[in-house]
């Protein structure tokens, strides 16, 4: 992440249209990228309790999710800052783009509704593993708005040329998402360690009260 | 309020290390809390391992004697 930092605040150069506020863009996207996966990978694993029918899948669905809302979040608070050093607004209703990616954020945060509505146990593995699968067909969409939107607020950095930036410019891109990927990898592997640790004490203590 | 584009370039970044910061202080606020809970299992399974040994060794005690008795 320092690595990461340095590179994209001072290594890298200033952009010639965007100036100064284009950095944000080595932290923006990333998020952006690992707030799709995580999803992605709470869908997986969701498809996986269904199939299989492990119950550590369960635990495995929900924690990807909960990673990818708060990537999510950052996501929605980083483009929002972005929007007002570029567009000079905070939001704008009329980029369809931006809309989906709330749409999508939106509702995985239900997803939390529904789980914590429900009682612990298959049922509830259940029901949640099914929501996070209907939420995975949100994801090519908003990621294909971006790509296909007509009104070209929403910049398209990477096209079938390749990346549209320098050398080091993409260098900076990719030590970025590399270090944004790495610390979701590790807040997933502490979060998962510290939800299975709670739920082996919980039965621990019914077992010997 | 006018915002200069480096405010908001360091507004995107001190956004996302206040978040890693409040999502490492909740995580170890919670890992303090299962370490408390694992101590008062383990007091607990103690506890519970001392009452059942107790019946036992007191069974086991005058049976030796008799044996030691009988023995002699």
């Amino acid at each position: 992440m320092g690595l990461a930092l340095v590179l994209a605040l001072i290594v890298a150069p200033e952009d010639a249209d965007q100036g100064i506020s284009q950095r944000i863009f080595y932290i923006h996207v990333p998020i952006a990228l690992t707030a799709y996966f995580c999803f992605g990978l709470g869908a997986v694993k969701a498809l996986l309790l269904l199939w299989r029918g492990d119950e550590r899948y369960d635990l495995e669905s929900y924690v990807a999710i909960h990673q990818g809302t708060i990537f999510g979040a950052l996501t929605l608070i980083t483009g929002a800052i972005w929007a007002k050093a570029s567009w000079g607004v905070w939001w704008t209703w009329s980029s369809n783009q931006l809309v989906l990616f709330l749409v999508l954020f939106l509702f995985y945060c239900a997803y939390f509704m529904l789980r914590y509505s429900l009682e612990d146990g298959p049922r509830r593995a259940r029901s949640s593993a099914v929501y996070a699968l209907f939420g995975v067909a949100l994801i090519p969409v908003s990621f294909l708005a971006i790509r296909l939107a007509e009104d070209f607020i929403h910049p398209t950095v990477f096209t079938r040329d390749g990346p549209q930036m320098s050398g080091t410019m993409f260098a900076t891109f990719v030590v970025s998402w590399g270090a944004v990927t790495l610390l979701a990898y590790v807040l997933y592997r502490v979060e998962l360690a510290g939800k299975r640790l709670d739920a082996d004490l919980r039965e621990l203590r019914e077992a010997l009260q | 309020m006018s915002w200069s584009q480096e405010e908001l370039v360091a507004a995107a970044y001190g956004v996302v290390f206040v978040f890693v910061l409040v999502y490492v202080a909740i995580i170890a606020t919670k890992l303090a809390r299962l370490q408390r809970e694992t101590a008062e299992l383990v007091d607990l399974a103690r506890a519970r391992g001392s009452s059942d040994q107790a019946p036992d060794y007191a069974a086991s005690v005058p049976a030796a004697r008799e044996g030691e008795i009988g023995a002699s």
